[in-house]
């Protein structure tokens, strides 16, 4: 029972009257929120004073602002609903500022609450005062200044709208304290919709462009699709998959689209761009025809702009016109949410007396299947050594290709993104656009509140874990059992890769020194840890580890140090001018030396 | 190319700034910028003067359209209309130069709103090619100070920017 309903039952017919601290938690509570993620200070006392009073939105204390910016963020790429975070000012909203950054590049919907200092000391330098709205305007879809109390409710249901139409995004509210003051208690009314003039997202796609998009699909003679966060976002995977099929033709999926179409289907020719498939990027140079589907055409995808799909006419599906033709300009534009636009590809299709060319399309995978032939994902499976891509392997068998796996930034991101073949929507949460290092831990937390009962593994390295390892403690605390799977291999391995190829090996700064003990901190923060150092040893203790659903487990995995990421497009060069992986049992010049 | 951008947004504390950051972050460049609400008061109209190919201003229009605090824009120049812009100009006047100087704004259609005995006060209005041409007829010399507003505009006929 929250103080508001004990409120409503006192009212006696006449409207509620809420301060503004309970006016803002009953909003939330209103809109459906299950869990904010905070940390309390000076502006925001009185707010959490109301939480305090009241338990049905359930309220996660973090360690530091950017974990909970991170926790809720995960929390709504896993579950599709919008996360919520509330921190005080000042420091408390510049420690959250990454966090919503992070959001903003993966349009995840996100609302950020944060507290300001008094009205009427705004301006005057006053203790704990940044300019929020300032401050996070470049990284946020919008944001807001409350500056009357009886314009809260509202505000946050904008919040949230805005948040979560169109193209998702991280809105940022900030209160000044007086907004809350306990004592000025105005009528509360949370509205059920609400419309602003400024702000109409589109919604279904042009039919005189999808009827010509489908047209162009149908003639294709070596096609491609190319699907992005955008499919996840707009929950329009079952359409992907039912317009794939029908087509008969090769699917590839950027690092933020991987669980939309299934990796395991044959269709799938695995991740393109900068460290995706050889098939995938030479297909996409090769292709004639290529179906954009919410996807941006990000430089890590593109790789040089100037030789990007010479051959090709490009549809590009996306609900933001202002991703259309940014960088890649294209033939065929549909503005429009991806889920009303395929599926009225997929009538058309069905309805069209053309199909697909069966010749044109039995030579393209064969072409695809020479590629494949390549191998390019292949890796050293004799080395003694714990290879990172051996640990992901053992990773999906053991949590059977069905867990959440959340991760940092580098390396294992990659690895983690090539050999957990995703089969399903919002099981991958990473950091793609910003590239966050800290984000996998607390995004684990807010996976794990959000389905308890699923298998939660964050994958990271000893550099980006050091980033927000503080968040151990906030999973004690909650009870949020995630299998940390650290590899470590005492290097900030992208960057110690980027250095071996581009700066003749001169690892500046790149080496990870005097490493805490992994177990020992583990441990401390009153979790299991485990030290994997061989090989054979690897798979039951990742066994073991999943066995204990109650117990955080830090698994502290050596790897080998020398790996790299392949295949790799360097930065400037194109998808056909792939760095591929030396054949297996040649020695590079790495293993001489 | 030159383009003249018309925009109707919230007259909400921080939307120009919204709209001043957005050109800073992506790189576009700004040659002028006037806003003042209009008959609405919830209303603000910015005009705004930038330069760059078709691809940048494509950008341009969708990125100002994205913002929330924006209702409604359009680009002026791909349609017929009308360019304004106000410019007062402080010149050194002596005995010798007033009665050119007063004939060369009377040309450009300019009028003397303030005199001293040292120096005059011109203003005018017109395209911001006009004004331009108007410092160059003059002696440079003997400028002391220019203030523009930079260029507003409005579509011609029935075409227009309203909600």
């Amino acid at each position: 029972m929250g103080f508001i309903d004990h409120l409503i039952v006192n009212a006696e017919g006449n409207s509620v009257e809420l301060n503004g601290a309970q006016i803002l938690v009953q909003s939330l509570k209103d809109e459906g929120v299950e869990y904010i993620f905070g940390y309390p200070g000076g502006a925001v006392l009185h707010i959490y004073d109301a939480i305090f009073q009241q338990d049905d939105v359930k309220h996660i204390l973090v360690r530091h602002e950017q974990g909970a910016t991170h926790a809720a963020d995960a929390y709504a790429r896993a579950t599709g609903k919008t996360g919520v975070v509330l921190v005080t000012s000042g420091p408390g909203a510049t420690n959250a500022v990454t966090g919503i950054a992070t959001a903003y590049m993966d349009s995840i919907p996100m609302v950020v609450i944060s507290g300001q200092v008094p009205s009427p000391v705004i301006g005057s330098d006053a203790f704990q005062e940044v300019d929020m709205v300032g401050i996070s305007r470049p990284c946020v879809k919008h944001n807001f200044l409350v500056k009357d109390v009886t314009k809260l409710a509202e505000t946050i249901k904008k919040a949230f709208y805005v948040a979560s139409t169109g193209r998702p995004g991280p809105v940022v509210v900030d209160v000044p304290k007086d907004i809350t003051d306990p004592t000025i208690k105005v009528p509360y009314k949370y509205p059920r919709k609400v419309t602003m003039r400024s702000y109409n997202p589109a919604v279904e796609g042009h039919k005189g462009q999808i009827k010509k998009a489908v047209e162009l699909l149908l003639s294709a003679q070596r096609p491609m699709i190319y699907s992005g966060g955008g499919v996840i976002l707009g929950e329009a995977s079952r359409e992907l998959i039912e317009l794939t099929r029908a087509l008969g033709y090769p699917i590839t999926n950027t690092l933020m689209g991987l669980g939309a179409y299934p990796a395991t289907d044959k269709q799938f020719i695995g991740m393109l761009g900068m460290h995706g498939t050889y098939e995938a990027n030479m297909g996409m140079h090769e292709s004639d025809v290529i179906l954009a589907v919410g996807a941006r055409f990000d430089d890590r995808v593109t790789g040089k702009l100037a030789e990007f799909c010479p051959y090709a006419k490009i549809i590009h599906i996306d609900v933001d016109p202002a991703s259309i033709s940014k960088t890649v300009k294209v033939d065929i534009p549909i503005v429009g949410q991806v889920k009303p636009v395929l599926t009225q590809m997929i009538e058309q299709i069905k309805e069209s007396k053309k199909q697909p060319s069966k010749k044109a399309l039995t030579a393209w995978w064969e072409q695809i299947d020479k590629w494949r032939s390549v191998q390019c994902l292949e890796y050293d499976r004799e080395s003694p050594l714990i290879k990172p891509q051996y640990v992901i392997e053992q990773l999906y068998e053991v949590t059977k290709g069905d867990a959440y796996i959340t991760s940092d930034v580098g390396q294992h991101q990659m690895y983690a993104a090539q050999y957990y073949h995703f089969d399903k929507p919002r099981r991958w949460i990473n950091s793609g656009g910003l590239g966050t290092m800290g984000f996998g831990l607390p995004a684990a937390i807010g996976v794990k509140l959000a389905f308890p009962e699923a298998d939660v593994a964050c994958v990271t390295g000893e550099a980006s874990i050091q980033m927000c390892i503080q968040e151990l403690s906030t999973a004690l605390q909650y009870k949020t059992p995630v299998k940390i799977i650290n590899l470590n291999n005492r290097y900030m391995g992208m960057v110690r890769q980027w250095q071996e190829f581009s700066y003749e090996s001169r690892y500046s700064h790149s080496y990870m020194d005097t490493l805490p003990d992994f177990v020992k901190l583990a441990e401390a923060y009153g979790h299991v840890g485990m030290l994997v150092e061989n090989k054979a040893d690897l798979r039951s203790a990742l066994e073991e580890a999943f066995a204990m659903k109650d117990r955080t487990v830090f698994m502290d995995i050596i790897t080998d140090r020398t790996e790299n990421v392949y295949p790799m497009i360097e930065s400037g060069k194109g998808h056909h001018d792939m760095k591929l992986r030396v054949a297996p049992g040649t020695p590079t010049d790495r293993e001489l030396a | 190319m030159r383009h003249i951008i018309s925009i109707l947004i919230e007259n909400e504390a921080g939307a120009l700034s919204r709209v001043a950051g957005l050109f800073s972050a992506r790189g576009y460049n700004i040659e002028s910028l006037t806003v003042a609400p209009t008959e609405d008061p919830s209303l603000s109209r910015m005009t705004l003067v930038t330069r760059g190919n078709d691809d940048i201003i494509e950008q341009i229009t969708k990125q100002l359209n994205k913002l929330v605090d924006v209702v409604k824009l359009i680009d002026l120049a791909e349609s017929a209309h009308i360019e304004r812009e106000l410019m007062m100009v402080k010149v050194k006047t002596s005995e010798a130069t007033r009665g050119e100087i007063k004939r060369i704004a009377d040309i450009f259609r300019g009028r003397i709103i303030d005199v001293t005995p040292m120096t005059f006060v011109i203003e005018m209005t017109g395209t911001s090619d006009k004004l331009d041409a108007f410092i160059k007829a003059i002696d440079e010399t003997s400028i002391i100070e220019v203030v523009r507003s930079g260029a507003t505009g409005i579509c011609r006929g029935e075409k227009g920017l309203h909600l």
